[in-house]
Order: structure tokens, then C-alpha cells, then sequence
């Protein structure tokens, strides 16, 4: 069986301080919009303030790294395979089919997992920080004209947070099941710690025919 | 020889920094608080008969202060606010014991004058001015109840044929001992209004004597220990910080000195300014919406002497089969219930209610169209909205009441209630007697018919304020029904009401649907590959 070391030192770091500090601020922040009492409100209100600022600054980190790295490119979308990748979560996983994809260091994802992690961090990240921000800065923003220009109020900035935080939350539920889709349940969670990640056969360009023609063979 | 010296010179010096720093031996301290030693005046060595007689004395070195009384509306009992509304005790009709019109004698002991009995009183005179009310510093000053605010130096039985005796008060030695205004002045009258400890504010009653920290951090007796003075800074006897004239929202900075100012400085922000949240300061955050009192007046009435929250006039008059009126007492043996007065509810520790208030009050004055209806008719009004950037949210003490109205001509009525006559209501128990003298008095049109009225006014809360410690944490508001639930406008982090409905439900509902759908694939999973083994 192969090894392959995916995930770097850091990135595993970031990676797991981020999933800490996002599940932590989904609790709090759940509680300070009122859905339940846990921690007590201030208590909440006075965490999630911490570690918003706490991710604030391992982003910048991240981006440094995302950019000095070149990683930024696992990022970029690509149509190939997706309807391979697709069929394999809605049929082929069942079947008993090979992923038709297979990581590499220069491509760590598969089309899926580009496309979603793109969506959280060009879309639902910057909505969580711009309204996160407005939210805690709202007294200075409604001093100035663009509130008064905009109509903004706490109640949109909110909103816009909440529906955000709501965004994150369904991308979490559908990240942590994927988690267990590798080749044993934990494969995929374990390369995330170790950096390493098993693979069954070596590694080489498959193509979707030979994954269709496995999953036939296989079925 | 030489340690001699050096000792002599040392025990020197220290004795000169000791004097320097100084004042701790009581003569020292009487001498630096005042230039005057009032029991060294020739004038006031002597007897008085009555209290003019020793305004008089007052008034030939302090030769101006009565003129400046004359200017205040503790002389006038009167304020015209900014919608032109003419104000202040000698027109204004409460919820409490509706008004002191031709109940002069007794409720007008708390005057600053002597003598004023009736409408004919003379208020450009200068010795009817009380100084002793207000500068007494020996706690013995007394304006008994029924003389006008006139005091008693010989022993006299009052009500005559009554056996009652009160003891004559030694303005001599009150005189000789007069200074500033202590709380004790002040709450002489401002504890007791609306007829008894407490009654009316529920932010002020005789607790405020002496109250300890946690009952108010400023007026701490072994602490701070302000006198009401100290907020409200008075100058030419004008005292600033009248609810008459509220400030709801002050934006300026801490007052310094060489600066001039304005605005009034009783508020809060007069001291400490706008951002004076050191510690947290995302709470300076809440000073351009919530007024300081909302939070740091957690509840009113914790001294120990409860207020009225309610009084009901339309149950007086309940005697005993033999006569006499009856009384109810509640089981802490606190009057609930007086013939003379009807029904009380009473409240310690109370939750303020809370409304968005902008400074303006509006009052239901005497000859306002009153109407009876499922709505109880407002004696005075906060007016505010969320959006008019002059309001605050500030906590108020709601009273609640019935009393007697003119259900033809559709008016408050001026009741007489107390005096040795045939129609006053304490004496006789009769109503339309009571209005009819009341209305007369004041020439106003009286149909020979009472009825009762559901009414209800709103005061400040704003003393008692508690120590940081003490104040409100963010779950009193933040939170469903919570504190502010009723308060509309706002958009209240934790608040339920203020939720998209949409939005939940449809955040909650995808992300139930996204979890019910991997785990059917999860478990579709499971199922496949326990077949394939």
C-alpha cells in the first residue's frame, strides 16, 4: 500500500484550529442569536467575540500560506471529473467502485471538494467576516453616512450573519460525513492528521472509463 | 551633639508635614468647611416665636435669598415646560393624593414657606421664605401636619380638643446651627411624597439617609457619601435635575472645571461622560441607545420601604359597623387598605418597566377631556420612539389607580380631602361634598357627579443606582422575554422577537434535511457492505 504525504505541517494545523474554532463559534453564536442557552449569553457573546479574532488571525496566516505555497491553486475549479466524482458519491460508493479520483500533492482535491471548499471560502467566509465585523463594530458603522446612506441596521447585519452562520453549519454537517467516505471510514481523517494519506493501488492518471469499467467489474 | 540637632530637625519636619496635611481634630474641620460660625451672631442669640421671625434675621447678611427662592419652583410650585403645558403642584392632579388644593394646610408643609393655607397666600413675601427647612442641620426642624408649613415653639394641642400635643422645636439653637443642605433636607419632603415613605418615586424614601453601598454607590453614607446637592449642583438655589424638565439623553463629555457648560449637570454623563466602561467596552457600545439607569438601577424600593404601585380611591370609605374607618394590613403588618384612602398595592425591589423616552413629558391637566374606557387615562405621558435620535430607553415606575372624575363634564377633580370641616373627604366620607368644595375653589364647572377612573403616570427611575457589581448582566435583555422584550424599534441579539422567522426555520430545516441525508447514505453504505461479506 502507497503512502503519499498531502497535508503539510501547517496546513494540518490550520486546518484543525479552524474546524475547532468553527464548531466552538457556531455553538456560541447559535446561543447569542437566541436559539438556546448553553454557556449563558455573556459568557457566549464574550467567546465567540475571542475567538472570532482568534480565526481572524489564523486567516491571515492561512493566506500568507495559501499564497507563498502556491497551494491557492487547489482551489481552482476544474469541470473534469465532477460527474465521475458525482456518480461515484450517488452510486458507485455503493457499488463498491473506486473513487474516480485520486490525490496527489499538486492536486489534493477532487472536483467536488474544490467546488465546496471555493464556495466556503470566497462566499460564506467573507459573508461571515464582513457581517461578523459590522456586527461588532455596528456602533462606529452607524455613525457613519454609509449607514445612514445604506439603511443598514443591526437587524440586516444580523441576518446577513445568522443566514451565513446557518451556510457553515450545512457545510459542516456534509464535510464531517464526507470525512468518513475514504477507503475505510477514517482514511480521509487520518491523512488530515497524519498528512499522510494510504492508497490501495499506484498512483498514476485514471482515466473515467477505467473507474466506470472497475465498477462494473465490480457490480 | 550633631544627632541632636538632626533629631530636633526631624522631629520638626515631621511635625510641620503633619500640619500641613492637618485637619483631622473636629475644630479644625468645622473651621475649614465655613467662614462663619453662626452660633457667634449676636442676632440669632435670642428667642423666636416663629419661623419669619428668624427668616428675617437670615435675611439681613444673605440679603438676595429670598429673591432667589422667589425664583424657584420649590417657592412657586409651578414650571411651564417646552409644549407650554403649565406644570407643578399648584395646578398639576396625580395619581397619588390627586393635589394639594384645598388641602393646603397639610400637604403644604412641604413648601418652602410659612403660611400658605389657601389661594390667598402672598408670595412675594420675603420672611414667608423657610430657610431652616432646607439648611436645619440638627434634624430637629419639624413642620407639623394641618399648620401650613408653619412650625410650633410653644407646646400646642393639634388638632385642638384632639389630646394630640406637639412639642414645640428651639429655633434658637436650629437657627444658630444652620449649613449646607444634607439628604436629610432633601428627603425631609422629596422621601415622603405622595403622602408617606416612599410612596410615590420608589427611587427615593428615607432609606436614602443613610444607605450603604449597595443600596446606592454615590450616596454610600460610609463611602462616597454625596449629598443630593452633589448632583444636583445648585446655584442661586436654582436646583437642576427637575423631572419637570428631564434630560433623556445627554451627549456631552464629563463636565471639567474652566469649562462652561450648559447642560444639566445631574446627569450621569455630566461625571463620567460617554464611554465609561472601562473593563468591557463593548457595554460603552449600549450608551447611544440605553440609558445608564437601565442597567444600573436593577430594581427599585431595596431599602427596605416599600412604594405604591397601585392605589385604588374608589374603595374608600369602608368603616366599621360602629363608625370608625376601617384598616387593612397586609401580612409584613403594612397598610394595604385606609377608609381615608382606599385600596393600596405596594411593591419592594421592583422591576422597572422600560420605554423609549426623549425628555418630553406630557400631562393631563386640570379641564382635559377625560374619557372612562378599557384604557387607563394617562396622567402624564414619556413621549420617544426608537428612531427620533433624541431617546434613551430608561426605566420608569408605572402607577397605577382609580380615582374620582366627573363623569359629565368629563374631568379630573380636585378633591378636598383634609380639614376640620363639613366637606372634607377624610372627615366625612363624602365624595360629592369633597369635589364640590375642591371644584369651587378652583372655579371650575363641577356636574354634582363622581365616578372613578383607571389612571396611570410614569416617573423616572434614576436614584439608587447600584454598585457595578450590582448592575444588570447582558441575559436580563439579551434573551427572550427578557427585560426589554416589550421594547420595540431595536434589534436585540438573543431576543426571539426579533428573529427572520424565515430564515430559522428554513436554516434550521436544510441543515436537519443535509444531516437526514448523509446519514441515510451513511447507513446505505453500512447496509451494502455488511451484504458483501
Amino acid at each position: 500500500m502507497a503512502r503519499i504525504y498531502i497535508f503539510k505541517r501547517f496546513e494540518r494545523f490550520w486546518h484543525w484550529t479552524q474546524a475547532a474554532l468553527i464548531i466552538f463559534m457556531l455553538l456560541t453564536g447559535f446561543e447569542i442569536h437566541g436559539s438556546y442557552a448553553l454557556l449563558g449569553w455573556e459568557q457566549a457573546a464574550d467567546l465567540h467575540t475571542t475567538a472570532a479574532w482568534t480565526l481572524i488571525g489564523l486567516w491571515l496566516f492561512a493566506i500568507f500560506w495559501h499564497f507563498t505555497t502556491g497551494e491557492w491553486k487547489q482551489y481552482i475549479p476544474t469541470g473534469k471529473n465532477v460527474f465521475a466524482v458525482m456518480n461515484y458519491y450517488s452510486v458507485g460508493i455503493f457499488t463498491g467502485a473506486p473513487h474516480p479520483f485520486r490525490a496527489t500533492q499538486l492536486s489534493k482535491h477532487n472536483p467536488l471538494q474544490r467546488l465546496a471548499y471555493l464556495m466556503v471560502k470566497l462566499f460564506i467566509n467573507p459573508l461571515i467576516w464582513v457581517s461578523g465585523l459590522a456586527y461588532l463594530y455596528y456602533n462606529e458603522l452607524a455613525a457613519t453616512k454609509i449607514a445612514a446612506m445604506t439603511g443598514l441596521n443591526l437587524g440586516t447585519i444580523a441576518l446577513v450573519h445568522t443566514a451565513a452562520a446557518f451556510m457553515m453549519l450545512i457545510f459542516l454537517i456534509g464535510h464531517l460525513y464526507l470525512s468518513t467516505t475514504g477507503h475505510t471510514p477514517l482514511a480521509h481523517i487520518k491523512a488530515m492528521i497524519t498528512g499522510w494519506e494510504d492508497q490501495d493501488e499506484p498512483v498514476r492518471e485514471r482515466s473515467t472509463e477505467g473507474a466506470r469499467a472497475k465498477a462494473a467489474r465490480a457490480s | 551633639m550633631r544627632i541632636g540637632i538632626f533629631m530636633a530637625a526631624l522631629t520638626a519636619s515631621m511635625l510641620l508635614v503633619s500640619a500641613a496635611h492637618a485637619a483631622s481634630d473636629p475644630a479644625t474641620d468645622k473651621l475649614l468647611k465655613s467662614t462663619s460660625d453662626h452660633t457667634k451672631f449676636k442676632a440669632l442669640q435670642r428667642d423666636f416665636d416663629s419661623g419669619p421671625e428668624v427668616t428675617k434675621v437670615c435675611l439681613t447678611c444673605h440679603t438676595e435669598a429670598a429673591k432667589q427662592i422667589h425664583k424657584t419652583q420649590h417657592w412657586k410650585w409651578e414650571y411651564r415646560n417646552a409644549q407650554g403645558q403649565l406644570l407643578g403642584k399648584k395646578t398639576l392632579i396625580n395619581n397619588f393624593c390627586t393635589t394639594p388644593v384645598t388641602n393646603e394646610a397639610a400637604c403644604n408643609i412641604c413648601h418652602v414657606g410659612y403660611g400658605w393655607k389657601d389661594d390667598t397666600f402672598d408670595f412675594t413675601s420675603e420672611v414667608n421664605v423657610d430657610c431652616l427647612v432646607c439648611h436645619d442641620t440638627t434634624g430637629n426642624y419639624r413642620k407639623p401636619a394641618g399648620l401650613a408649613g408653619n412650625v410650633v415653639t410653644k407646646a400646642m394641642e393639634f388638632p385642638p380638643g384632639s389630646g394630640n400635643i406637639i412639642k414645640p422645636i428651639d429655633l434658637k439653637k436650629i437657627s444658630q446651627a444652620v449649613g449646607k443642605s444634607s439628604r436629610d433636607n432633601c428627603g425631609a419632603c422629596h422621601f415622603y411624597g405622595g403622602g408617606g415613605d416612599g410612596v410615590k418615586h420608589g427611587d427615593m424614601d428615607s432609606s436614602l439617609a443613610s444607605p450603604d453601598k449597595e443600596l446606592d454607590v454615590h450616596m454610600d453614607a460610609l463611602g462616597l457619601n454625596f449629598a443630593c446637592a452633589t448632583c444636583h449642583m445648585t446655584q442661586g438655589h436654582q436646583v437642576p435635575g427637575s423631572r419637570y424638565a428631564p434630560t433623556a439623553q445627554d451627549k456631552g463629555d464629563a463636565h471639567v472645571r474652566g469649562k462652561e457648560y450648559t447642560t444639566n449637570p445631574t446627569t450621569c454623563q455630566s461625571c463620567h461622560g460617554q464611554a465609561p466602561h472601562k473593563k468591557i467596552a463593548k457595554l460603552n457600545d449600549h450608551t447611544d441607545k440605553v440609558a445608564c439607569q437601565a442597567c444600573h438601577i436593577p430594581t427599585y424600593a431595596r431599602g427596605g420601604v416599600a412604594t405604591k404601585m397601585s392605589w385604588d380611591w374608589s374603595t374608600a370609605g369602608k368603616l366599621w359597623p360602629e363608625g370608625k374607618p376601617l384598616t387593612k394590613k397586609d401580612a409584613k403588618g403594612r397598610v394595604i387598605y385606609t377608609a381615608a384612602k382606599g385600596d393600596f398595592v405596594l411593591g419592594e425591589h421592583v422591576v422597572p418597566d422600560y420605554l423609549w423616552f426623549n425628555g418630553k413629558v406630557t400631562y393631563t391637566l386640570r379641564g382635559d377631556k377625560v374619557e372612562k374606557s378599557d384604557q387607563p387615562t394617562r396622567i402624564n405621558h414619556f413621549e420617544g420612539s426608537p428612531g427620533d435620535g433624541k431617546s434613551l430607553i430608561w426605566p420608569v415606575k408605572t402607577m397605577r389607580g382609580k380615582q374620582a372624575y366627573d363623569p359629565v363634564n368629563k374631568t379630573l377633580v380636585v378633591p378636598h380631602l383634609a380639614g376640620n370641616d363639613d366637606t372634607a373627604y377624610w372627615t366625612n366620607f363624602n365624595w360629592e361634598k369633597a369635589v364640590a368644595t375642591g371644584m369651587a375653589s378652583i372655579g371650575a364647572p363641577f356636574s354634582g357627579k363622581v365616578d372613578f377612573l383607571s389612571t396611570e403616570s410614569t416617573w423616572p427611575i434614576t436614584h439608587m443606582v447600584a454598585p457595578a457589581k450590582d448592575a444588570l448582566r447582558c441575559n436580563a435583555c439579551h434573551a427572550s422575554n427578557g427585560r426589554l422584550e416589550k421594547v420595540p424599534g431595536i434589534y436585540i441579539p438573543g431576543r426571539a422577537s426579533d428573529h427572520a422567522g424565515w430564515l430559522d426555520t428554513a436554516g434550521w430545516a436544510i441543515a436537519a434535511l443535509t444531516l437526514l441525508g448523509v446519514l441515510g447514505h451513511g447507513l446505505g453504505r453500512v447496509i451494502v457492505s455488511k451484504r458483501n461479506k
